[in-house]
């Protein structure tokens, strides 16, 4: 049973980071549309900041304080996440109004192209690393109730409380704000948000900004886990199912579906894994977005499609 | 009647409007004075729409110039139309379905909002007392528009009628100078047709807005309307008082075809 549990909690401390990386694809698609297939190199791209910013800085105030220039480099990466999201409104988004969104799609992949290529040009391209003073350490706790104890992972067990609070502030930013009112206004009808003075080049830049710092944290959570490196942009890949499951307009949907993902990664991998001769990790994710696919193509949350005819 | 028809508040010289080689509208020229109510119609295909779309800065036309409050209007986006006191409402509806009655109309609001970005989106001291503020004459237009029973319903579950005027409720809420409808009664029913004539005659009345409004029903244009611009094949085949429209004979051989 104790066993059990943990693989259960790991599961879902997994799953919380799962469900960061895809909402940043939610963000983007409910507020204008668009299926962002960069998101992957937006993380990349955060994390190449974040993790050079620091070692700058580090550098610069003569390693006294890794705490203070964590803070100046978190600052820069967020400063360069804005200017992206003003590139991509200036250069790609204005000249695309009212496109198709398959057009848009294509787009976002070129998108994923120059930001890995400025990226690497600019921040480097061999492996970084992020020390923002996660611990490392795992903790047992609950000996008393479990036969040898749970074992916790303490960084993944602070990456998921950070996530969760990234989730709570932006559903609230989403469902209370006018500025979160005008985004979904934008989502719902370009046309008659614009009408009612809504400027959506502004928008547009506030919602890949938002999608930016999405990327930024998740950046930072990964890239202390894993190193900076340029695998980092394929963790977009794997939030796909989950904002299969989820369905790709509800914020609450990435984060049910990432913990579903990451709970059934996990215990299918301890469980089914055996007969099958393992490696069910690798490919569970997908044959479950599949399989959601055949039964609800919206998603657990998505807006249901319905054509009047 | 206590409002009393003002200036001339847009004038429209010698519009014309191509698609590609298309022509949607051909040298139409006609005004728009303050506090009026002023009706384009025309058959299908006319180019109402179109004509709505340029003064919504929708469409640039390529020949002519629009004159607003006498100043020359440059290029411009339907944002930009919408901050100059222009508000308008679709044919085909376009709410924001996803969101309440109350949510759609307090959009309405957003050119209102003086207090900045970030402080709106942190919701946060003076903005946050700015938009109770708001919130208070969204309610008043809900009273207004008689849908308080519905405040809290997503728009997309309302009957087409409903949706109608919600749509009306949050062009009002930008407190417009002209306000333009594009077929405000299309596809309604009788009570419904009467209701909303209702609305159109008491925002004219009460808030003295110009309205310019698209239809194709006849009778209710002829009941409501100061001045009425016919359009047919998007050329401008009459213009005048009501009585004169309906007398003209290229108006009456456009409505029930030639031979009649």
């Amino acid at each position: 049973m104790g066993f059990f549990i943990e693989t259960l909690i790991g599961g879902l401390m997994a799953g919380m980071l799962y469900s960061l990386v895809a909402l940043g694809f939610v963000l983007i698609f409910k507020s204008s549309g668009v299926f962002n297939f960069a998101q992957g190199a937006m993380v990349l791209f955060a994390a190449l900041a974040m993790a050079r910013f620091s070692e700058w800085a580090n550098r610069a105030l003569g390693g006294d304080s890794l705490l203070l220039a964590n803070i100046i480099a978190f600052f820069g990466a967020g400063l360069a996440m804005l200017v992206v999201a003003w590139a991509v409104e200036r250069f790609v988004l204005r000249k695309l109004v009212n496109q198709e969104g398959a057009t848009l799609l294509m787009v976002t992949l070129g998108i994923t192209y120059v930001l890995e290529g400025i990226g690497q040009t600019v921040f480097g391209s061999e492996i970084y690393n992020i020390d923002v003073g996660m611990p490392k350490d795992p903790v047992i706790m609950f000996e008393s109730i479990f036969e040898g104890g749970i074992l916790i992972n303490k960084e993944d067990f602070i990456a998921a409380l950070i996530a969760a609070l990234l989730v709570g502030l932006l559903t609230l930013f989403f469902q209370k704000t006018p500025v979160g009112r005008a985004l979904r206004a934008v989502a719902d009808d370009h046309q008659a948000a614009q009408s009612i003075g809504i400027p959506l080049n502004r928008i547009w830049v506030i919602v890949w900004l938002v999608a930016g710092i999405v990327a930024l944290v998740a950046g930072i959570i990964w890239g202390s886990k894993l190193g900076v490196q340029f695998s980092l942009a394929t963790v977009a890949l794997r939030a796909l199912p989950v904002v299969i499951l989820g369905g790709l307009t509800s914020v609450p949907g990435a984060i049910v579906g990432g913990l579903i993902i990451g709970v059934g990664e996990k215990l299918s991998e301890v469980y089914i894994g055996p007969m099958v001769g393992g490696g069910i990790e690798i490919w569970f994710a997908y044959m479950l977005a599949l399989v959601f696919l055949l039964f609800r193509p919206q998603g657990l949350f998505g807006e249901k499609i319905i054509n009047r005819v | 009647m206590s409002r009393q028809i003002g200036d001339v508040i847009l004038d429209l010289q010698s519009i014309s409007l191509r698609f590609g080689g298309v022509k949607a509208l051909t040298d139409i020229s006609f005004d728009i004075r303050e506090h009026e109510v002023r009706a384009i119609i025309g058959p299908n295909g006319a180019g109402k729409s179109s004509m709505l779309n340029v003064i919504n800065g929708v469409y640039h036309p390529q020949d002519g110039k629009i004159l607003y409050r006498g100043v020359e209007r440059k290029k411009m986006e339907p944002h930009m139309a919408a901050s100059t006191g222009i508000a308008r409402t679709f044919q085909n509806i376009a709410l924001f379905k996803g969101m309440s009655v109350l949510d759609n109309i307090m959009t309405g609001r957003t050119l209102k909002m003086k207090s900045n970005l970030l402080l709106q989106a942190l919701w946060f001291g003076p903005a946050q007392k700015e938009e109770l503020e708001h919130r208070r004459k969204v309610e008043e237009i809900i009273d207004f528009l008689e849908i308080q029973h519905i405040r809290k319903t997503p728009v997309g579950r309302l009957p087409y009628g409903l949706q109608k005027r919600v749509d009306l409720g949050r062009a009002l809420a930008m407190e417009p100078q002209i306000l333009l409808l594009d077929e405000p009664m299309a596809g309604m029913n009788v009570e419904e047709k009467q209701d909303m004539c209702r609305f159109i005659l008491d925002v004219n009345d009460q808030f003295g807005t110009t309205i310019v409004l698209i239809e194709h029903d006849m009778g209710v244009v002829m009941d409501i309307s100061d001045r009425v611009v016919v359009l047919d094949y998007g050329k401008k085949i009459g213009d005048g008082l009501p009585d004169e429209v309906r007398a003209n004979p290229e108006v009456i051989k456009a409505y029930l075809g030639a031979g009649h």
